[in-house]
């Protein structure tokens, strides 16, 4: 049995018949092919699969895809503008916030909600607002200095 | 002529991709016609397998095949190697019960692959799975290093009736004993070095393709050293050609250790791809990551320090358990052994020091390196022992370091390593004054006034990288080389790809390299590549673990340039018409020393693949040049670092308020780099003191932390920011003065939060907390200290 499904993926309308079963993670990753999103635990508890539905910041592992039916999906690969890199991915390269780079587009596409709802976070509130993004690899240290300067690029 | 790039925060290169999710990780890769693999594994940490009934899998829909151990033994798949032989106290050689990559009569430990299904899709396979039916008659099962040995346990394996992989010791033991025997005080400790699991974010995976034009195989995989991983499954397990074989890693998603090694799960597909005709992808669930990847440390350990009355080290004495796991992991037996106890002497000149550890089997996954890899059990003893022996001794815990100090280089330990220098007082001194350390007691009184105990940690660590020399790990039981190889590929035009051993898995090669070899070749750092990962594109390589890769793997790439750069010289003589004795080579050109005639690198290049004018009597065309390089000794990276906590005494809460580190990892090539790496490794090292434990039920033997809900892997709000620092100790004796950074922040950090938290409750009466020093742990000390 399957289902269709149609929704906008970053500005493209897509529609595809797939099984009811199918999350919304395996929907960009194996049928559109959007690899940048990441699994890496399964179970929504380390974001590295985080994508924005309807501008908010989601975990695509704990969704299906047919609950995104009609919704605006971003992921890491729909947030550059015409070959220009978002203001948020340009801070987490300056100051050094990713390093295997597994976890970097969830941690990218949370901190661009975290940035939009609170245009100048503290420390506290940026660490408190990741709480659900994993990175094994960083420390968090300089993550957290990128979404510092990556909120502020993004007032400008 | 360019900036220096040496010594320069440059940006990563790498990170574009990252950053724009064209990444390619192992499961990002998809091959036409690929298959789906998954593994049925064991519910039991110990039991026979009496029977298994695979037909209504093999005939469940999508299903294309269900190959089970029987399938491996009548295929005469080997079992999984372990490189590294250890030799008994009694000159035998360590218990080497054979791993199969899917479980032939019995399994060991839960989790342990039993059967694979390989069906069109990943959710046919898992359906299918469901179906097989295992007739198991369970065993009782052994888990805890402390129960291995008790008279009754469980054997594992029939081979090793007592549980007792080997009994390996170093040390003089009559002279340890002796200084003991006259000492003025004996400083005792007993310590849990808690079992962690690695959680690299992208779990294993692997994608195996056979082509039968060519009889040849690809293996894509999640690995840290993709030749080892050939060579392994090739010569050892599979029986397979080498050059027939492709291992590529392709971007890999932190390792930490917990992708050195060969695993069952790669085996099979690589094995399955050829028999089904298809490529076969397997891609681990989190669970299965927690289940069967290679766990770390799990020492059992009892240490005694020996002082005389000034303070003054005279003898270490230490006893070490250490779990194995349940089969020996690719490099698990020298861990605790050649990567520990060497290290016990640390920065200190403790005269007599004594060791023996043994190594036990359990109904748990097999235990290897894991972030420092023995080093930070072995700073976790020593510095728990100083910290503790200070306060017994009513010595300020900076001073009784001071008192030991090696001060004098090259310093022979008395357990086999020889350091070739260091600054112990430089970091030291450098930490009290970022920490603010004379600034404490100001601060633990303002924290008493709001019901807060702050304590104050140190931890003065030293660790063996740049692994190794290759006749002296021959020596003590390392069945391969550990040297490093390189390629320096120059174009006609000038422009250059580099193919190195070493493997990045998020410690930036593809920039640090790229410095190294822009700033010496003196030409823009975009016109230099680094290439790494693929066995069909690389000479060879032993991959990247032991913080190796600039030390070792740099210096292959130094190596290699020198040759560059003197067959550039003859080629540069010919043109200039001049002696090649005049030609030096400098702001990227080679020039007749005294004159204005010169030629620059892309010049030379160009003649060397265009050679009209060139000595072809004499010298070959083209400019490439290969290098292999095997390290004279260790590195000796060294380091201070100090933690200051908050301890709420009502609900025995930590908080890491202050975390300082300053290290001399040698040369710095890329500060920012080398600060990430840091950070990194503090947050695994803090983790592993407040957070991280690895629970397995002891009679189940089920494990009980296999998720991120049951497994607190720290998160962004359960860290501070850092402050770290570098102090630069060139290395004797490899041309780029480097020591290796990647596993500094795990050795270092856990004896300091530790010692940081004592401190905090000392006044109470705490002596000690065993790792993880969860709440609940700080909370019952406290009411036990309180209760006398």
């Amino acid at each position: 049995m399957s289902v269709t499904v149609s929704m906008t993926v970053n500005g493209r309308p897509v529609s595809a018949d797939i099984e009811p079963r199918t999350l919304l993670v395996q929907f960009l990753r194996d049928h559109l092919r959007l690899t940048g999103t990441h699994v890496g635990c399964d179970t929504g508890q380390c974001g590295a699969c985080t994508v924005h539905l309807d501008d908010r910041a989601v975990k695509s592992c704990l969704l299906l895809a047919v609950q995104a039916q009609g919704a605006r999906v971003v992921t890491i690969e729909g947030i550059a503008r015409d070959g220009e890199l978002h203001p948020m991915q340009t801070a987490f390269r300056d100051h050094h916030g990713l390093q295997c780079g597994f976890c970097t587009p969830g941690m990218v596409m949370a901190a661009i909600e975290l940035a939009t709802s609170n245009p100048n976070p503290t420390e506290e509130a940026i660490r408190a607002g990741l709480e659900g993004n994993l990175c094994r690899c960083t420390g968090y240290h300089n993550i957290v200095k990128a979404v510092q300067a990556g909120a502020a690029a993004m007032k400008r | 002529m360019n900036a220096p790039l040496i010594g320069q925060p440059v940006k990563r290169k790498e990170d574009l991709r990252f950053l724009t999710g064209s990444g390619q990780f192992t499961d990002d890769i998809a091959l036409p016609g690929q298959a789906r693999a998954y593994f049925l594994r064991s519910p039991h940490a110990h039991a026979r397998i009496r029977s298994m009934d695979i037909e209504p899998a093999r005939a469940a829909p999508g299903v294309v095949a269900v190959l089970t151990g029987a399938d491996l033994a009548r295929a005469k798949v080997g079992a999984l190697p372990c490189g590294w032989l250890i030799t008994d106290v009694n000159g035998k050689p360590m218990k080497e019960p054979p791993r199969p990559a899917l479980a032939q009569d019995k399994v060991r430990y839960v989790g342990e692959a039993v059967a694979v299904v390989i069906a069109e899709t990943l959710e046919q396979a898992k359906d299918a799975a469901e179906l097989i039916e295992v007739d198991y008659e369970a065993l009782p099962a052994v888990t805890r290093v402390a129960d291995a040995r008790k008279p009754g346990a469980p054997a594992v394996h029939e081979a090793a009736p007592d549980n007792v992989c080997y009994v390996w010791a170093i040390g003089d033991r009559a002279a340890v004993e002796k200084a003991f025997a006259s000492a003025h005080h004996v400083t005792a400790l007993e310590f849990v070095n808690n079992r962690l699991v690695p959680n690299a974010i992208e779990p294993r995976a692997a994608l195996a393709q056979y082509s039968p034009g060519d009889d040849s195989y690809t293996l894509y995989v999640a690995n840290q050293n993709p030749h080892v991983e050939r060579l392994l499954m090739t010569a050892f397990v599979l029986g397979l050609p080498e050059h027939k074989v492709r291992v590529i890693a392709p971007d890999v998603g932190g390792g930490f250790g917990s992708k050195i090694f060969l695993y069952p799960e790669e085996i099979v597909i690589t094995w399955a791809a050829r028999r089904i005709g298809r490529p076969v992808k397997w891609t681990a669930e989190r669970s299965e990551s927690f289940l069967t990847d290679a766990h770390g440390r799990d020492h059992l350990t009892r240490a005694e320090l020996a002082l005389d009355r000034n303070g003054k080290f005279l003898a270490l004495r230490v006893a070490t358990t250490a779990n194995l796991g349940a089969y020996l992991s690719t490099f698990a037996s020298c861990i605790p052994t050649i990567l520990y106890a060497t290290l016990l002497a640390g920065q200190y000149t403790t005269p007599a020091i004594h060791c023996e550890v043994t190594a036990v089997f359990t109904n748990t996954a097999p235990v290897d390196a894991y972030r420092g890899a023995g080093r930070p059990e072995a700073t976790y003893v020593v510095e728990r022992l100083v910290d503790t022996a200070a306060r017994e001794l009513g010595i300020d815990r900076a001073e009784i370091r001071r008192r030991n100090f090696i001060r004098e280089f090259p310093y022979q330990t008395p357990v086999a390593l020889c350091y070739d220098t260091g600054n112990y007082e430089a970091t030291l001194e450098e930490a009290l004054r970022l920490a603010d350390v004379a600034g404490f007691e100001a601060r633990r009184r303002e924290a008493e006034k709001r019901g807060k105990l702050r304590g104050l940690g140190f931890s003065t660590y030293i660790e063996a990288c740049g692994l190794a020399p290759s006749n002296i790990a021959g020596s003590l039981g390392a069945r391969a080389g550990l040297f490093e190889a390189a390629e320096i590929r120059v174009h006609p035009t000038g422009t250059v790809t580099v193919f190195t051993g070493s493997h990045a898995h998020g410690q930036g090669h593809e920039t640090t390299f790229a410095q190294v070899v822009a700033d010496r070749l003196g030409i823009p750092l975009e016109n230099v590549d680094i290439v790494h990962g693929d066995t069909g594109r690389i000479l060879f390589g032993m991959g990247t673990y032991g913080s190796r890769s600039i030390a070792v793997g740099g210096t292959a790439i130094v190596k290699a340039l020198d040759k560059i750069l003197a067959k550039g010289r003859k080629i540069a003589a010919h043109l200039l018409e001049a002696s090649e004795d005049d030609i030096e080579f400098r702001n990227g050109a080679f020039q007749v020393a005294g004159t204005d005639r010169r030629k620059t690198f892309a010049e030379v290049a160009l003649a060397a693949y265009v050679p009209h004018n060139y000595p072809l009597d004499r010298l070959e065309p083209g400019l490439n040049e290969t290098a292999f390089y095997d390290p004279a000794n260790f590195t000796f990276p060294a380091g201070s670092h100090i933690c200051e906590v908050e301890v709420d005494p009502d609900t025995g809460a930590v908080k890491v308020v202050a975390f300082t580190a300053v290290d001399d990892f040698g040369r710095v090539i890329n500060p920012m780099i080398v600060e990430g790496q840091v950070h990194g490794g503090l947050a695994q090292g803090i983790g592993q003191a407040l957070l991280e434990g690895c629970v397995y039920d002891a009679e189940s033997g089920q494990l009980l932390t296999g998720s991120f809900m049951d497994y607190a892997v720290p998160r962004a709000d359960d860290l501070p920011s850092f402050k770290v620092a570098t102090k630069e100790t060139p290395c004797t004796h490899n041309p780029l003065g480097v020591k290796g950074c990647g596993e500094a922040g795990a050795i270092g950090a856990p004896a300091a939060v530790i010692n940081a938290i004592v401190d905090a409750l000392a006044p109470l009466g705490v002596r000690d907390i065993e790792m993880p020093a969860t709440p609940e742990r700080v909370w019952r000390a406290i009411q036990a200290a309180k209760a006398g």
